[in-house]
């Protein structure tokens, strides 16, 4: 196979997924929309966790910019869907600009911990600031303009999932090209010997400033989708708790492969959908116990270890 | 005015002096460690737990209803050492974080579980109950637990780290496992050791601070980043450090908490985020000797 073949493939397994799912779980439509925004904002993880290396409990900051940014756009400018889209991603990618001037310079601990003091002050500032964001009661009663001025947002969610399938799949397009590109080749670089790479004359700040804003700019379209489908924004959105989760998800399907964002966000969706429902502390347990698992056992991730077990199976040597 | 000044200062040095005991041990694995530990408020938690089961259920005494939280910490975070966390200390961070939230959700789900999602009070004896009057305002007694305890801390993690055999072994492990190693000390034991002595310290912050951060199966996570941030801001691997830091971020957020409630919480992350930010090492970074 060649190639050119090889990326048609792999270009086509979103789309052929998504009419999969839609197929299968055929009265649970907005339930799917939320599994590809989900999918959409663990992406975005992705590129500074697995790509750029650095462990975040703060990346809802985004995520929530994007959801109040592109909610107040709706309500009080134009319910317009797309141009609430690009709304959405420039307060995702501002945010996550600004923050990055802070960060950047930092590693490790100090990182983590400086991006969980940027979602609370957010967080706080959204919650105390009422009479704008509603505070905890949140922003409600979004109604969108038809989609391209044609499609109807409907009850049940049929239009949200193909709206949100189809930014996913085009996000996922980008980054395969941005990750292989020279600037992605050095954020890895950067990620993996920064000293070596600054040693060469490369500018670590700056590519980890603009890959941090390219994710919140992704994270924040997330944010966005996800306000005017589910035509509510709550506090939840900016939350360390939020942070926390899509950071499992990640993990769960293998951090630093576009692949396993995709793979972690929906089995946990999914896993969560008919698990929590029974039992909310049992469920806790399990996501604990699986974390605790996969870090032992299987470091890689689901998708990496589908594909060692792929390899093997095809007899070759692990890569 | 006097008086608000301090009212503030007594509330902020207890809550800092809770913070010092439950981070010291952090601060340990941390910075000498080269630990990313996020779980280690449950061992906060499990000292809660075990000194108020001690008191309600057995009926012993305040006193060593206390150290039943600190063997109970302790002896936990000796086990998980030995069982997962020694596996991790050469690993990247990322998979050290993701672990300990594992840890942490795990903990958050059995306690609810063996212990019901409500707080649960440690029950205080007759002379720690009821107020002192200090002549300008009344004082809760038992806000002067976290202040003896804490100093004792203090005290007692000098002298191990600076009086004892141990001490010393800890120290040349820290600064040159191999060397260390080679000379006949057996590091394995001492990470051990020292991970569960910062534990059952942790376990005594629990309970001396069970007024100020209530024992709940969610403490884990609702107070991670504060313990978090006394590391960070006073430098990880720097005793005095965390020391300093508890008492400023606690002052902090008391007087926030008396000044202006609705800003006590962004008064105390902008505090941190701006101490990061000037010196990402920490308040004080840990010189080493070599």
């Amino acid at each position: 196979m060649t190639n050119l073949h090889r990326s048609i493939g792999a270009a086509a397994v979103i789309p052929l997924a998504a009419v999969a799912l839609a197929l299968i779980f055929p009265n649970q439509q907005a339930f799917l929309a939320q599994i590809a925004i989900t999918a959409l904002v663990v992406l975005s993880l992705d590129l500074v966790v697995g790509f750029a290396g650095l462990a975040t409990l703060g990346h809802a900051a985004m995520y929530g910019a994007g959801a109040y940014g592109a909610a107040l756009y709706a309500l009080h400018v134009w319910a317009e869907p797309l141009t609430g889209l690009i709304v959405g991603g420039l307060a995702g990618a501002t945010i996550a600009f600004l923050s990055a001037l802070m960060l950047m310079r930092s590693h490790g601990l100090t990182f983590l911990m400086m991006t969980v003091a940027i979602t609370q002050i957010l967080y706080e500032i959204v919650n105390k600031s009422r009479a704008v964001t509603g505070g905890d009661d949140g922003l409600y009663g979004i109604v969108m303009k038809p989609l391209l001025g044609v499609f109807e947002f409907d009850f049940y969610g049929r239009l949200a999932f193909w709206y949100a399938a189809v930014v996913l799949w085009l996000v996922f397009l980008l980054l395969r090209h941005i990750v292989a590109s020279p600037f992605g080749l050095t954020v890895r670089a950067v990620r993996d010997d920064g000293d070596r790479v600054a040693t060469l004359g490369g500018n670590i700040f700056g590519h980890r400033v603009a890959l941090y804003t390219l994710s919140g700019a992704i994270a924040g379209l997330a944010g966005a989708l996800s306000a005017q489908t589910v035509q509510v924004v709550g506090l939840h959105s900016l939350s360390v708790t939020f942070s926390a989760d899509i950071l499992v998800m990640l993990v769960m399907g293998g951090a630093g492969r576009l692949w396993g964002g995709l793979l972690g966000a929906l089995v946990f969706m999914m896993i969560h959908h008919y698990a929590a429902e029974i039992d909310p502390v049992r469920w806790m347990l399990f996501v604990g116990a699986i974390l605790v698992a996969i870090v032992l056992f299987l470091p890689k991730g689901l998708f990496g270890g589908l594909e060692a077990l792929v390899n093997r199976l095809r007899g070759r040597a692990p890569a | 005015m006097f008086s608000l000044i301090a009212s503030i200062l007594i509330d902020g040095i207890a809550y800092g002096l809770v913070l010092f005991m439950v981070s010291v041990g952090l601060t340990v694995t941390l910075g000498l460690m080269r630990f990313v530990n996020l779980a280690h408020g449950t061992f906060a938690m499990i000292g809660g737990y075990a000194a108020a089961t001690a008191i309600t259920a057995l009926g012993l005494p305040y006193g060593l209803a206390l150290i039943c939280a600190a063997l109970a910490a302790g002896a936990i975070a000796y086990g998980l050492e030995i069982a997962l966390i020694r596996r991790l200390y050469h690993r990247p961070e990322l998979d050290q974080v993701l672990l300990t939230i594992g840890l942490v959700f795990m903990g958050i789900a059995l306690s609810g579980m063996m212990f019901g999602n409500s707080l649960v009070p440690v029950r205080l004896p007759e002379f720690l109950r009821g107020a002192t009057d200090l002549g300008f305002r009344q004082v809760p007694t038992q806000r002067f637990v976290p202040l003896v305890l804490g100093l004792a801390t203090l005290i007692g993690i000098w002298l191990l780290f600076e009086r004892t055999r141990f001490g010393i072994r800890l120290r040349a492990t820290v600064d040159n496992p191999r060397a260390a190693g080679e000379l006949g000390i057996n590091t394995r034991h001492i990470y051990a050791a020292a991970f569960a002595i910062g534990a059952a310290l942790a376990g005594l912050g629990g309970v001396a601070g069970a007024e100020l951060l209530p024992v709940e199966p969610y403490y884990p996570l609702k107070y991670l980043v504060l313990f978090l941030a006394v590391v960070a801001v006073g430098g990880p691997g720097n005793m005095l450090g965390s020391f300093v830091a508890a008492l400023l971020l606690g002052t902090v957020e008391t007087a926030g908490k008396y000044l202006a409630p609705d800003f006590a919480t962004i008064a105390l992350y902008a505090l941190m985020l701006l101490v990061l930010s000037w010196r990402p090492e920490g308040l004080f970074r840990r010189t080493s000797k070599t």
